[in-house]
């Protein structure tokens, strides 16, 4: 069933140029033409966590390009709880070069970037290692390129206005990258996991899986690959099941947000599907809280940290998500003013759409999310008490080791 | 022709003149940063509209034509 | 001296322009530090600004034809264009010409900021913190007025007003200090 992650096991390290294409075959070249085609028809959407869909982008940057597009192969992987993308760079670095070769000649680009967080060193190794093995084919054509650390350095306008201007920080759209973004040119920036899938669907696959990482009260947490036709029961049984009971699971990380246990447990994780029931599957992190866990005092640690990515370049993020911090952190420890829950559920609805990039709408989102699952916990905070029984403020919740 | 003010919010440094010139569309959140009511302006307003773009002091509203989807 | 009306407009409008440059440039400092009350919002101080920043040019342009058409004085309209160019006190004459110069600089770029950009207009603005001690030295240096007590307390009200805003511009914290948040801590 494993498709992305079929070949040697992960823990080998990465798969050389002789392996892969002993396993693959040459690069289906006249694909590439109607892969756009291939690809709309696939439905194959992007797993970078906004879920848009590939050949729509695809076909959009070739419309304008020209033959003088770019390809920035986004791995930053700035989400904290999410692993697959430096371990599909690490571990299948020529599944990724293929697919951004593919979308090059695809949309008509003539350089390609491959944009590596600074953090995920083998990952970073891999890729630079199956470059220089595929030197004479790419002729120049291709570059790493560090990420900064930092949340927001993935942001598709940060990544190109840190190439343009080694500041990693969003920019104002319009224009997005699609239509100006390396050097002035039209940008495709895909995901390294979408890239990789799309150089299935090339070679005649129909890109029926998807890569989640697992974390917290699981017994083998990390990344897997799924059907997308799983439920989550069928997830959590393939990692050996559930270390204790589970009340909620994170979906989607930091930019998603928190779902009851009993919403996600029986149906398929299949993003059509989620999306139909209000839910995203965004970059895929499946990470579950346990029932003796505090929901109030995880979700303020995570609050803490969004507000800390924030650029700082507009006010209702920077003063907005400080403020939602400061009162989300009061009621984690149970000494909330009056009117902190009312204050934050206000703001929660009032940032979206008021920042330059989605930062504020993906942490309000998430903190909407909270509000409604851990609703009985947040008024017993508001109160003063906290509901799970939990020991003294300052004891480190289920998700603390995952926040860097 | 169906215009809506769009702000930068990069630029936008919350001095709220804009909100004081067009109270019927600008409201200011907590912190002296704009809201602005979704949808087109309404014909009689747009006046005030462009007085209020002008009166930005960081030139960061503007009024954009509405693009059918 | 003969006393002919253009005589007096000249050195009327001269001191009209005092005044009204003297006031644009105390509401643009109380516009920069972002003061306002419930009864007296922002838009009246930044609109004042504006509108009296053209009123004074509408004055200048008076003081400055006045003086020039005077068959009295004798200055050609080099000595208005040319900065330090008249026989008659060259030098004090000569800064009003600069004067002139820097204020059509502000007024252009303010005039036409969409086309200039923000950055440009913000650049060009600051020279108004020049152009203003630069008028006001030309006038005392220049001024037939200025034996008379009147014209003194002219002067006095419109420099120590001025003097007294930026005094409290840079005494104050800046309007924005309170954003200096630092999240997390």
């Amino acid at each position: 069933m494993d498709r992305l992650l079929s070949g040697p096991p992960l823990t080998a390290g990465a798969e050389s140029y002789g392996a892969h294409q002993q396993r693959f075959g040459a690069l289906p070249a006249a694909a590439a033409r109607s892969l756009i085609g291939r690809l709309e028809a696939s439905h194959l959407i992007g797993r970078g966590g906004a879920g848009f869909p590939v050949g729509r982008k695809w076909r959009a940057v070739a419309d304008r390009a020209n033959g003088k597009a770019v390809v920035l192969a986004n791995g930053a992987e700035g989400e904290p709880l999410s692993l697959k993308d430096r371990t599909v760079m690490a571990a299948r670095p020529h599944l990724v070069i293929d697919g951004a070769v593919l979308a090059a000649d695809a949309v008509g680009a003539d350089d390609i970037i491959f944009y590596v967080g600074a953090e995920h060193r083998a990952a970073e190794a891999a890729m630079r290692y199956a470059l220089a093995e595929r030197a004479a084919d790419l002729r120049g054509r291709a570059r790493v390129v560090q990420a900064p650390r930092g949340y927001v350095a993935g942001e598709e306008s940060a990544a190109v206005h840190f190439i343009n201007a080694g500041d990693p920080r969003p920019t104002t759209t319009p224009p997005r990258p699609f239509e100006r973004g390396v050097g002035g040119r039209p940008t495709l920036v895909q995901n390294v996991e979408s890239l990789a899938a799309a150089a299935l669907v090339a070679r005649g696959d129909d890109a029926g899986t998807s890569l989640i990482t697992l974390s917290s009260a699981v017994r083998r947490a990390g990344v897997r690959e799924i059907a997308l036709d799983a439920t989550l029961a069928e997830v959590a049984a393939s990692a050996g099941g559930l270390a204790r009971p589970v009340q909620a699971v994170l979906l989607g990380g930091y930019f998603g947000g928190w779902v009851d246990i009993t919403d996600l447990w029986a149906r398929p994780l299949a993003p059509a599907s989620l999306r139909a029931r209000g839910h995203a599957f965004g970059c895929g992190v499946l990470s579950f809280l346990a029932e003796d866990s505090c929901g109030v005092e995880a979700t303020a640690r995570i609050m803490g940290y969004l507000a800390s990515q924030s650029a700082r370049q507009c006010g209702p993020c920077l003063f907005g998500l400080g403020a939602i911090d400061a009162a989300c952190r009061r009621l984690a420890a149970r000494s909330a003013q009056p009117d902190d829950l009312k204050r934050i559920t206000r703001w929660g609805g009032e940032l979206a759409g008021r920042g330059a990039c989605k930062h504020p709408d993906g942490a309000t989102g998430l903190l909407r999310s909270a509000l409604g699952v851990f609703a009985d916990d947040y008024a017993a905070h508001q109160r003063g008490r906290c509901v799970r029984g939990a020991p003294a403020a300052g004891r480190p919740g289920a998700l603390a080791q995952a926040v860097a | 022709m169906r215009e809506q003010l769009v702000v930068d919010r990069i630029r936008c440094d919350g001095h709220g003149l804009c909100a004081e010139l067009l109270p019927e569309v600008i409201a200011l959140d907590d912190w002296g940063y704009p809201i602005i009511r979704a949808g087109s302006i309404a014909p009689s307003l747009l006046e005030h509209a462009r007085q209020a773009v002008d009166a930005c002091p960081v030139l960061a509203l503007k009024l954009a034509l509405v693009t059918a989807m | 001296m003969s006393d002919t009306v253009l005589w007096y407009a000249t050195r009327g409008a001269g001191v009209v322009t005092l005044i009204l440059l003297s006031a644009v440039a105390v509401l643009g400092i109380v516009s920069s530090m972002r003061w306002q009350t419930p009864a007296w919002p922002r838009f009246l101080t930044t609109g004042f600004h504006g509108n009296l920043a053209l009123t004074t040019l509408a004055f200048l342009a008076l003081h400055i034809v006045t003086a020039v058409v005077d068959p009295f004085t004798a200055l050609g309209w080099n000595a208005a264009l040319i900065p330090f160019s008249s026989s008659y006190r060259r030098f004090w004459l000569g800064l009003g010409v600069v004067a002139i110069y820097l204020l059509l600089a502000i007024a252009v770029t303010s005039l036409l900021r969409p086309i200039f950009g923000y950055q440009a207009w913000r650049a060009v603005h600051w020279l108004a913190y020049a152009m203003w001690p630069v008028a006001v030295i030309h006038g005392i240096g220049t001024g037939t007025d200025t034996r008379f007590l009147w014209m003194w307390a002219i002067e006095a009200v419109c420099i120590g007003g001025v003097l007294a805003a930026a005094g409290w511009r840079w005494g104050r914290a800046s309007p924005t200090a309170w954003r200096e948040v630092r999240v997390n801590g």
